[in-house]
């Protein structure tokens, strides 16, 4: 057991947990922040994907303690004041989504993308989102909200 | 998972004081960590060598590039300094997993295990590397001594990866289109003297193709290696790539890196 102390969107946690608790186990379970989704659970599918200190990773794939004293953003810290993301809003205007189950990882990969590249290509898109996979509607509409995002980030 | 202690190292020395036949040290965990959750790995103490500044930096000289053991792929791949002095070494790390892989996954961690298929131990055979431990100098050609096998001992911390700058470099990796693991991935660096022809994912572990090497070195063209029929007896096979389109693709991918050079 250890203390787990972040900031997670804009709130100070502070929780003890065991030292085998997985960044997204502790995000889901301990924070009940679920909107932070378990695919794959093997660190390919990417529907974990939050931002620690501003860059995306697997919460899956990273302890808790490992992230100790960071700046955690999930998928529910992106609105503002109940106002949808640019990023969530173009995937909702595009369809970049069906069942929606790897969405918001999708989304926080691509809000990263858009931190570190403001006008990034097809190709760059693809790339990126190369940790992240749909299985239900293909990439087409994704690449096309990233885009669209890029205009109005 | 299984429980086990997490303790963060504040220098090396605590680190290697920490560790047992028990322990591993965790650097971005992008291995480890999946190792554990399947049950393939099991330790009772995790050493977390990530906070230990020393570890992590790039540094250039006239000669050589070193790279501290903790410093993440996306800061080799991102480097200036890198892109300067050895343009192959920032783009294989750019080709390495995914963005979220890059952002945590750090070059020690990626030599440690030694996984046949990965990018890095290419590297370092084929720009003759020295690997800084916390005890030693270790030359990369003894260093990798088999599958998921190196010739660190247990306590032992890799800090610093030195590479020679060469006169011309390139890595042509075939990925899995699914894993971005390299099918095969070979690294050649043309040196003052002599060719490395470092080949990744075509066998148990990372070695250089003497006979590619020797070739390129009498006639440094891809037509001196054109057509090559490479021994395929010891080639990886398995439902993505048999030996011989192995060792067919190893001619091929060393081909593209000389014209690439």
């Amino acid at each position: 057991m250890g203390k787990i102390s972040l900031e997670v969107n804009g709130r100070k946690v502070e929780k003890e947990a065991p030292d085998n608790t997985l960044l997204s186990t502790f995000l889901r379970e301990h924070l009940q922040l679920t909107g932070t989704h378990i695919g794959c659970d093997t660190s390919q599918c990417g529907a974990c994907v939050v931002h620690v200190d501003g860059n995306s990773l697997k919460s899956c794939t990273a302890l808790a303690a490992d992230v100790n004293g960071s700046k955690v953003t999930t998928i529910e810290g992106l609105e503002t004041n109940g106002k949808m993301h640019p990023m969530q809003e173009a995937f909702k205007k595009l369809h970049g989504l069906q069942c929606g189950f790897c969405t918001p990882g999708m989304v926080m990969s691509a809000v990263d993308l858009l931190q570190k590249n403001k006008k990034p290509s097809d190709t760059e898109i693809r790339d990126w989102l190369e940790g992240n996979i749909c299985r239900c509607t293909g990439y087409q509409n994704i690449v096309a909200a990233v885009k669209e995002a890029a205009t109005k980030m | 998972m299984k429980d086990f202690n997490y303790h963060s190292a504040k220098d090396s020395k605590e680190a290697s004081k920490l560790a047992s036949s028990s322990s591993a040290f965790l650097a971005g965990g992008m291995t480890t960590i999946p190792s554990m959750k399947l049950g393939l790995a099991t330790y009772k103490d995790l050493i977390d060598i990530k906070n230990i500044k020393k570890l992590s930096g790039i540094k250039v000289s006239g000669k050589s590039v070193t790279i501290g053991a903790a410093t993440k792929h996306v800061e080799v791949s991102n480097s200036k300094d890198v892109k300067k002095a050895i343009p192959s070494l920032s783009s294989l790390a750019e080709g390495i997993g995914d963005p979220q892989v890059r952002n945590r996954g750090t070059i020690g961690g990626s030599i440690a295990n030694n996984d046949p298929s990965a990018d890095y131990p290419s590297a370092c055979i084929a720009l003759n590397a020295t690997i800084h431990t916390n005890e030693r100098k270790i030359e990369a050609a003894k260093f990798f001594k088999g599958m998921f096998e190196t010739a660190l001992k247990k306590g032992e911390l890799i800090e610093a990866i030195e590479f020679q700058i060469p006169e011309k470099s390139s890595y042509q990796k075939h990925p899995n289109p699914a894993s971005r693991y390299a099918i095969v991935g070979v690294y050649v660096a043309k040196h003052k003297g002599d060719v490395n022809v470092a080949v990744t994912g075509a066998k148990s572990c990372v070695y250089n193709d003497k006979e590619m090497s020797k070739a390129l070195s009498g006639n440094f063209s891809s037509s001196s290696i054109d057509g090559m029929d490479l021994d395929s007896s010891e080639m990886n096979a398995d439902m993505h790539a048999s030996a011989e389109f192995r060792a067919s693709l190893v001619v091929t991918q060393a081909k593209k890196a000389v014209d690439a050079c």
